[in-house]
């Protein structure tokens, strides 16, 4: 094959559109950032699309171009992981509405030549799903081997499986749900209004000038919390004091967990964009997959091919288990091949994207299984 | 094929080729392996165990990590050609919903158990004046998974009352095929066809 620059790292791809977004509106064009791993086979059947979750990147089994880290997933993907460029062809896309080089309120509007701020479209995660698409027609990729993805990622999975049956022979989905619920939602409203109480907000026109980082900081702060287990930060934590042999009686950081979280919420305002963060909660809180179908989850599957795995942690209270279930009781009354495992670990909904063998087991057994 | 549990491999013999199969308490997934694989079968799994159900989807199976007296209900009926419940039926906690979820979920059921009647458990209990301890129920009283004993003619009988249909019915001392003659005595296993 000779060298065709579609395939690669740090990929960027402007696609004409139109796209039709849920709410209405036709995005023109879209902006795709990707990353390519392994090389497509001749008959394309090796094709694999990762999914990334609420504040993730493309960077799935590579380094970050900007801050060197190691990709977020390569405990799963990479030689001789379940998922191998050596034999697959490794897609992962930034979602739009995010903030890593794919149409977003950061990106600028080509009516105006500013940052679209707020007046970017409210999206869903079906719209990131059309996106992908749009971007595999332009890779040439009909059909993918397997849609994988944790959290939004599994929202992902989910939302290709039910609107492009005919293209994902198998969907895994990792600690995840079908909808959010109103504690789901709560946690979210928590963290927008944040973000909008800090002055430097400033109804998302702040592209320029400093950003709202003590808004996005708390934000980032609640969702930490969702993301672990009570007896992980207790372990973590405990009530142990932060460099120091006593309380202060004052607001400092006395805690370990409180100087944690802080820590959290400061590193991520450098790597991620506030009304980014509006509007990808904004699409988690809108996913409810029953509710595209008529109410019934069933519905969602009914007449694809696509196998599944859903894999839960049961320290996840986040997406717990139970909403695993309901998808694989939806799935079994639609008839579809399924397979769902509930795994131990300590790690709460972070557990997927650590060190997690039984994960990995079940993932490639599942991957190979579709031969 | 010469892997499978002896009663397993009972089943495997008289599953029509190519069927739907659901298997309850499929384990590691080597009856479930050898329908697909032998068979040409479509065979689901329900299991309790993580590890056996990791086990299980690592071999290509599609398998539920679930429990047979809670998460039959999500099925819908008449949805397989055959559900199976080997070795499971003495563990349920309401072995005769389960076998009703058995015979709505699938056209037909299959269903092996340990005979708890068989002379070696009656020698234990009659002489010995103990829960029996043998090779077909290994564990002792307060560590079995066993909690609904059940013998050949108990479970006879349960099918009159509820008018099952026997298809068919095979009896097992280790792994050799015994006749239907006295098996409530002699045989170790029983394994019947069912519908409804």
């Amino acid at each position: 094959m000779t060298a065709d620059d579609r395939f690669g790292c740090n990929r960027l791809a402007t696609l004409p559109g139109p796209l039709r977004l849920d709410g209405g509106v036709l995005l023109s064009p879209v902006e795709i950032a990707y990353q390519t791993y392994g090389t497509l086979a001749a008959d394309g059947g090796n094709a694999i699309l990762v999914c990334h979750a609420l504040t993730g990147d493309q960077h799935v089994a590579s380094a970050h171009p900007r801050t060197g880290k190691p990709g977020w997933w390569t405990r799963l993907i990479g030689p001789g992981k379940p998922i191998d460029p050596a034999r697959d062809f490794v897609i992962c896309t930034n979602v739009i509405g995010s903030c890593m080089g794919s149409s977003g309120p950061a990106s600028v509007n080509p009516a105006t030549g500013r940052p679209w701020g707020m007046r970017f479209p409210v999206i869903t995660i079906r719209d990131m799903v059309r996106a992908q698409a749009m971007l595999l027609d332009h890779l040439g990729v009909a059909r993918l081997k397997a849609v994988v993805g944790g959290s939004m990622g599994g929202m992902q999975a989910l939302s290709w499986a039910a609107t492009f049956p005919d293209r994902v022979a198998a969907a895994v989905v990792i600690a995840s749900t079908a909808r959010h619920s109103a504690q789901n939602i709560a946690f979210h409203e928590v963290g927008r209004q944040a973000i909008m109480a800090d002055p430097k907000w400033n109804g998302g026109d702040y592209y320029g000038g400093e950003p709202p980082a003590a808004g996005l900081a708390v934000a980032r702060m609640a969702a930490h919390i969702t993301y672990l287990s009570e007896a992980g930060l207790t372990e973590k934590f405990g009530r142990r004091l932060q460099a120091r042999e006593a309380k202060s009686f004052g607001f400092d950081a006395d805690f370990q967990v409180e100087s944690y979280l802080r820590h959290q919420g400061l590193s991520f305002v450098d790597r991620f964009d506030a009304n980014s963060y509006l509007y990808i909660t904004r699409a988690l809180d809108y996913f409810d997959l029953a509710e595209e179908h008529g109410g019934l989850l069933a519905n969602a599957f009914r007449g694809g091919t696509t196998r599944f795995c859903l894999v839960s942690f049961d320290t996840d209270w986040l997406y717990p288990t139970l909403e695993s279930r309901n998808i694989v009781q939806a799935l079994n009354a639609a008839g579809a091949p399924v397979s769902f495992v509930e795994l131990t670990s300590p790690y709460g909904h972070d557990a997927f994207l650590l060190d997690a063998p039984e994960m990995n087991r079940v993932v490639d057994g599942f991957l190979r299984g579709g031969r | 094929m010469s892997m499978l549990r002896p009663d397993l491999a009972v089943i495997a013999d008289h599953v029509a080729p190519g069927s739907r199969v659901l298997d309850i308490g499929c384990g590691d997934g080597a009856l479930m392996a050898a329908l697909r694989d032998a068979h040409g079968c479509d065979a689901r799994g329900l299991e309790i165990d993580p590890g056996n159900v990791a086990a299980a989807v690592a071999r290509g199976l599609s398998v539920i990590q679930g429990d047979a007296d809670v998460d039959l209900a999500g099925y819908p009926d008449q949805s397989f050609d055959y559900a199976i419940l080997s070795q499971t039926l003495q563990t349920a906690r309401a072995p005769d919903v389960v076998l009703d979820h058995l015979l709505r979920i699938g056209r037909r059921a299959f269903v092996s158990f340990p005979n708890f009647a068989q002379w070696r458990v009656r020698v234990s209990l009659l002489w010995g004046g103990r829960m029996p301890v043998t090779r077909q129920l290994p564990e002792q009283w307060y560590d079995t998974p066993n909690i609904h004993h059940v013998t050949i003619d108990d479970f006879r009988a349960f099918l009159r009352d509820r008018r099952i249909t026997v298809e068919g019915a095979w009896f097992l001392s280790g792994d050799r095929q015994r006749s239907s003659a006295a098996a409530n005595l002699l045989a170790q296993h029983a394994i019947f066809l069912l519908r409804r």
